[in-house]
């Protein structure tokens, strides 16, 4: 984990002075960290640009003040076209699921109190694959299949993992291992599943696992949407909780904190965060694994840090649609791809440091 | 794991401690012997069964006394060169597994979960993409080079100190994870790679005839060769380097062969069928419990048993899914995967 920072109170000047409480006369306070809301504003602001660049970005550009525009009801039938109906599903599915695979990321970070356990390493997104494959493959299932696939491959894999892994109690580092163990045999089906297709369903269930955003319209927004809905806020709700297990399990327990019930809920609520923002984009790579440790890097935080994790995977997502696009020309390179491709040389680097720093 | 669990209970009967030692090396040598007994069953087995059931006097006759029929020609020209080949990657996979879970102290180790046939797969798909290889030659070399490359950065982040076996899996199923989504990504940019390359990346021996037999030959024997000649030194470094000094070993040399004999035998079997997971973990597993944590004798028994377990699953997924068939790195997740689970749950990781 990052390093830990000492606590601060308002009279030692050597610390950083960023986070206060406000206290009220009747005992209430409520901690206000400056810096992590500073970060939180830059990361959306960030998140927004990207996105107002990449409803911008395609064979028929519109500049910035244009698309805003077109936002607010100011633009002609054409480009009310592209952007409402075009363009405009495929950033909101990219933030959605942007900011749901980072939260799924912390929750399983903090959880297996590990930066490597992230939801794709242990085996979700391999069961999601396989799900969708499924469909894909033995079915001939469309679109809307192929997200329930998706969806309850992933839950029954997560589901799987957990029960596995349980016993008196489910502990991170056999979680890990568990899903790890998963992740495996996962991968052997959708190979399999890969061998048994015909060509044209392999390179259809490929684009699928490498994730991408070409083509969303909003029969991807809505589901992931209403999801993101109810199960945000429950993560959020959790935080504190989330952040005191990160002390152990015994120190947690001492605090109040229902260890047990509070994994099972929040993980329950990352496995059907990833399973929905998977349903939608595919398993896009690394984002749940990088987003967090971004975040907890900016804000140098020592909790889980849920709100600037979101943030920062929306942030990431799209600002890598909009490269990968710029990059390789409109609709070429999958989004995935790209974060496949940075995602493996922070993955390096985070390896590296943490053994030098004595941590791997 | 060598150093810190005690080796398992030993189900030998107890004896005075002088005459223990004997028998149980004793033992061991009759062991030794039955699992060569086991290979050569299940080698016939592995000519015989198939989408095409041969009677063992068929086989035979196509063997010796080669006369152009339909039995003859699949006798020779596929059932043998796909025992053969199983039987080269089962010893290789096997031994680098045991020769890896020495050398990293990690009993988790396994080339296909530390991503060294992620690696090697890798390798060979930027091969066929980029360069345009199509040439059996041309995947071995690109397979080693490869496994080369991950074997060092899997053993630099966890080979001297500090690293748990649980962050060593973790690196290895991350690094693989990484180069996954780079395959698959050369995969979807080029069709054509995609479709050979699907077949190859499940793991399977059916692609097998006599010039890859021959290719891959020569790179597992000598793998082979080195592995068990590592025995008495890895068994020394068990002790740490010090210890490993003191008794006239050079730790420093011992690694770089190690690795060498680890590269050598996951690019050869990766580039002959695929990557294939769980064989390297599981055989050490097995082969431990029975003979104690002395690689002397681990090693040759995985070297034995470790083609029994290959062949025996190819050999089962010919048969549930008749007429089709189940590509064996398949078979071999579906029951690895089960097995580490169990060992995950079973010991204390503490302590491994």
């Amino acid at each position: 984990m990052t390093g830990t920072r000492a606590v601060t109170s308002p009279r030692s000047p050597h610390v950083s002075r960023f986070p206060r409480a406000l206290r009220t006369r009747g005992g209430l306070s409520l901690r206000v960290d400056a810096r992590a809301a500073l970060v939180v504003l830059a990361l959306l602001a960030v998140a927004l640009a990207a996105s107002v660049a990449l409803v911008g970005t395609g064979d028929y550009p519109m500049s910035a003040a244009d698309v805003l525009r077109t936002l607010t009801g100011g633009g002609t039938p054409a480009e009310e076209f592209i952007v409402r109906d075009l363009r405009l599903p495929r950033v909101l599915v990219g933030l959605l699921a942007g900011a749901a695979l980072a939260l799924a990321g912390a929750v399983f970070q903090t959880v297996s109190r590990n930066p490597l356990g992230s939801p794709d390493v242990i085996g979700l997104g391999q069961g999601s694959a396989a799900g969708a494959l499924t469909v894909i493959v033995l079915f001939q299932g469309g679109t809307t299949a192929v997200a329930a696939g998706s969806v309850a491959g992933g839950l029954a894999s997560g589901a799987a993992i957990y029960a596995l892994a349980w016993k008196k109690g489910v502990h991170g580092y056999r979680f890990v291992l568990v899903g790890i163990a998963m992740a495996a045999v996962l991968t052997a089906v959708v190979g399999y599943l890969l061998t048994k297709a015909s060509l044209t369903d392999a390179t259809r269930s490929t684009a699928w696992m490498v994730g991408s955003l070409n083509g969303r319209d909003w029969d991807q927004v809505w589901p992931l949407l209403a999801a993101c809905a109810v199960l945000v806020p429950l993560v959020l709700g959790h935080g504190r909780a989330l952040r005191m297990l990160e002390m152990g399990d015994d120190a947690a327990h001492a605090l109040g904190v229902p260890v047990e019930r509070t994994r099972l809920v929040t993980m329950a609520a990352a496995v059907l965060l990833t399973s929905a923002a998977t349903a939608a984009a595919g398993p896009i790579a690394f984002v749940a694994l990088a987003a967090p440790q971004l975040a907890r890097r900016l804000t140098r935080g020592s909790g889980p840090g849920l709100t600037a994790a979101a943030c920062a995977g929306a942030a990431l997502l799209v600002t890598a649609d909009w490269a990968a696009q710029r990059l390789f020309g409109p609709d070429h390179l999958p989004v995935g791809a790209l974060t496949g491709m940075l995602g493996g040389c922070y993955l390096l680097w985070l390896l590296f440091t943490e053994r030098r720093a004595g941590r791997m | 794991m060598l150093v810190d669990s005690p080796p398992p209970p030993s189900p030998a009967p107890a004896t005075p401690a002088r005459r223990r030692g004997v028998s149980r090396n004793a033992a061991r040598a009759a062991g030794l012997l039955l699992a060569l007994g086991a290979l050569l069953l299940v080698t016939v087995a592995s000519v015989a069964v198939g989408a095409k059931q041969i009677p063992v006097d068929q086989v035979w006759h196509g063997l010796f006394h080669y006369a152009g029929s339909d039995t003859d020609v699949v006798v020779r020209d596929v059932r043998v060169p796909r025992t053969l080949l199983g039987l080269l990657a089962g010893a290789a996979l096997g031994l680098a597994g045991a020769v890896m879970q020495a050398l990293t102290r990690n009993p988790l180790a396994d080339p296909g979960l530390f991503g060294v046939n992620a690696g090697a797969a890798a390798a060979v798909v930027s091969g066929i993409s980029l360069l345009g290889v199509t040439s059996l030659t041309g995947y071995v070399w690109l397979a080693f080079l490869g496994a080369a490359a991950v074997s060092l950065v899997v053993y630099a982040l966890g080979g001297t100190r500090g690293a748990t076996p649980v962050r060593l899996a973790l690196a290895g199923t991350a690094v693989t994870a990484a180069l996954n989504g780079y395959i698959y990504s050369v995969e979807l940019l080029d069709s054509a790679a995609l479709d050979r390359m699907r077949f190859w990346t499940v793991g399977s021996l059916a692609s097998a005839n006599a010039d890859l037999v021959g290719q891959v030959a020569p790179f597992v024997v000598v793998g082979v060769l080195l592995a068990l000649a590592l025995a008495r030194p890895l068994n020394a470094m068990a002790l740490g380097d010090d210890q490993a000094r003191a008794l006239g070993s050079r730790p420093a040399l011992t690694r770089a062969l190690a690795l060498t004999a680890v590269t050598l035998l996951c690019g050869a079997a990766t580039a002959a069928c695929g990557p294939i997971v769980f064989v390297g973990l599981m055989v050490p597993h097995i082969v431990r419990s029975f003979t104690g944590p002395d690689l002397r004798w681990i090693l040759p028994y995985a070297a034995l048993l470790s083609p029994v377990l290959l062949l025996g699953t190819d050999i089962a997924g010919r048969v549930v899914v008749r007429p089709s068939e189940l590509q064996v790195g398949v078979v071999t997740a579906l029951v690895g995967g089960p097995l580490f689970i169990h060992l995950v749950r079973r010991r204390k990781m503490a302590q491994l």
